[in-house]
């Protein structure tokens, strides 16, 4: 037991946070105590930015410290097409790629019957809303490729099918290093589908 | 005699759950235990040699170690992917009702062969496109006798009388059929005309390729499932999420 209780405190909302246990808390507060002063105020800072400055951008559902967000902004960036992902943390890896220069809308999440979770709890409505009222030639379904990502998927086409909008999937296939031998057979089937010349 | 340390089973992926970064907790239902949890290690990594060999809706051979908790999948060969069901989103969204009944019905550890074996013609079922509202009453019926809650549609369950051919009355309470003077004493059963109570005896007693070739109107399909559907609600006691679902995707 710590009878010190701001050191107490930390270690308990330190232990909340995922995957740090009881004995990682404790350890990353004897840390902090033991660096300046300066250090322990900059990860204050931060966190609290995090809570007070980030919010939801009004345009893409992207989290931002600024309203429309960085890329909504970008006046070279091609709004007629729209990449639509799960999550936020679905887009920096998609930007490293440098190969997209379109725009995004994050759903925050995806449909999951078994959980009730349908299009009402996601921003499928503000997707619509955004297509109908906007020059969009291409929209990417950019969805995880497991059950739930292909379910929105389907349910997304369906929904934009009717605006006679073009629509595209992310393709699927082998990942680098993987294993013939252990694909499953959607994975490889897909893959084979999707050959291209060589 | 010592129980081995790893076995092999044929299983039905019905659900998952993450797990910390990478991993995930399989619920499973196999031919020889019944329902199981399992943790599939680094199945969420892209080059996992488990990856899409244990998705939901996937008809698997798995090779599992005991754990101390939870057993670990080590290996998983897809049997059936289902796939046609999978590219079709009323299909899947019927196969993930029926894998929600499945894992919201039956307890872990408990043998069920002729469930697995049902909840595997099912699937199959689905992915010829057959009519899925058939497919779907045709389970639920097996399925709830498969569990002991097959409903008595023979004779009224309070007076044992045989049913008149005129509207008869569907006691979720009793789980049966209650003719109309019965019906007075109860709360509030559930009407149930002569082409509905016949359809449903037919299913409850042929076997598919039976079942397959009644023509159902519409209007009757739709009473079918209300009865089935309250039925199956009342006994859960709580609402079946994917049934709002299809719904949903009915309407639209």
């Amino acid at each position: 037991m710590i009878s010190c209780k701001p050191v107490a405190n930390l270690v308990e909302a330190f232990s909340k946070l995922p995957g740090i246990g009881p004995k990682s808390a404790q350890r990353l507060a004897y840390y902090l105590l033991r660096r300046p002063d300066e250090e322990g105020r900059n990860l204050a800072g931060a966190i609290l930015a995090l809570k007070e400055k980030i919010g939801l951008c009004s345009v893409c559902f992207n989290i931002t410290d600024c309203d429309p967000c960085l890329i909504c902004q970008d006046e070279e960036r091609d709004r007629s097409k729209i990449c639509v992902v799960e999550r936020p943390s679905d887009i920096p890896p998609l930007e490293r790629t440098g190969k997209y220069r379109g725009v995004y809308h994050v759903l925050h999440g995806t449909v999951s019957p078994a959980q009730g979770i349908g299009p009402a709890e996601l921003k499928t409505e503000q997707l619509l809303y955004r297509l109908r009222d906007s020059s969009v030639a291409e929209v990417i379904l950019a969805t995880n490729p497991n059950l739930e990502g292909e379910t929105t998927a389907m349910y997304l086409r369906r929904m934009i099918l009717p605006l006679g909008i073009h629509i595209t999937r992310l393709a699927r296939g082998l990942p680098f290093g993987a294993d013939l031998e252990y694909a499953d057979d959607m994975t490889l089937g897909q893959a084979l589908e999707g050959r291209q010349e060589f | 005699m010592r129980t081995p340390r790893s076995y092999q089973t044929q299983a039905i992926t019905i659900k998952q759950i993450k797990l910390g970064e990478v991993d995930k907790i399989l619920t499973i239902y196999t031919p020889e235990f019944g329902k199981l949890k399992a943790v599939a290690k680094g199945a969420c990594r892209p080059g996992s040699k488990l990856g899409g060999n244990v998705e939901p809706l996937t008809y698997s051979l798995m090779m599992l170690a005991r754990g101390r908790n939870l057993d670990i999948v080590t290996q998983s060969q897809t049997i059936d992917g289902f796939l046609v069901l999978k590219n079709n989103l009323w299909y899947t969204s019927c196969g993930l009702y029926v894998l929600e009944l499945i894992d919201s019905f039956t307890v872990e550890n408990n043998e069920n062969p002729l469930l697995f074996d049902l909840l595997l013609d099912t699937l199959r079922r689905l992915c010829q496109a057959d009519s899925s509202e058939i497919v779907l009453r045709y389970f639920e019926l097996h399925f709830l006798h498969h569990l002991g809650y097959r409903p008595q549609l023979h004779r009224c369950v309070i007076c044992n009388s045989p049913p008149l051919p005129t509207v008869n009355f569907f006691s979720y309470s009793q789980g049966g059929i209650l003719c109309s003077r019965c019906s007075e004493k109860e709360g509030e059963p559930r009407p149930l005309s002569v082409d509905a109570l016949k359809t449903l005896r037919l299913w409850q007693d042929c076997d598919y390729a039976t079942a397959r070739r009644v023509k159902v109107k519409p209007a009757l399909s739709s009473q079918l499932r209300q009865v089935m559907h309250g039925y199956i609600e009342y006994l859960l006691q709580r609402e079946v999420k994917s049934m709002a679902w299809l719904e949903e995707l009915r309407g639209s």
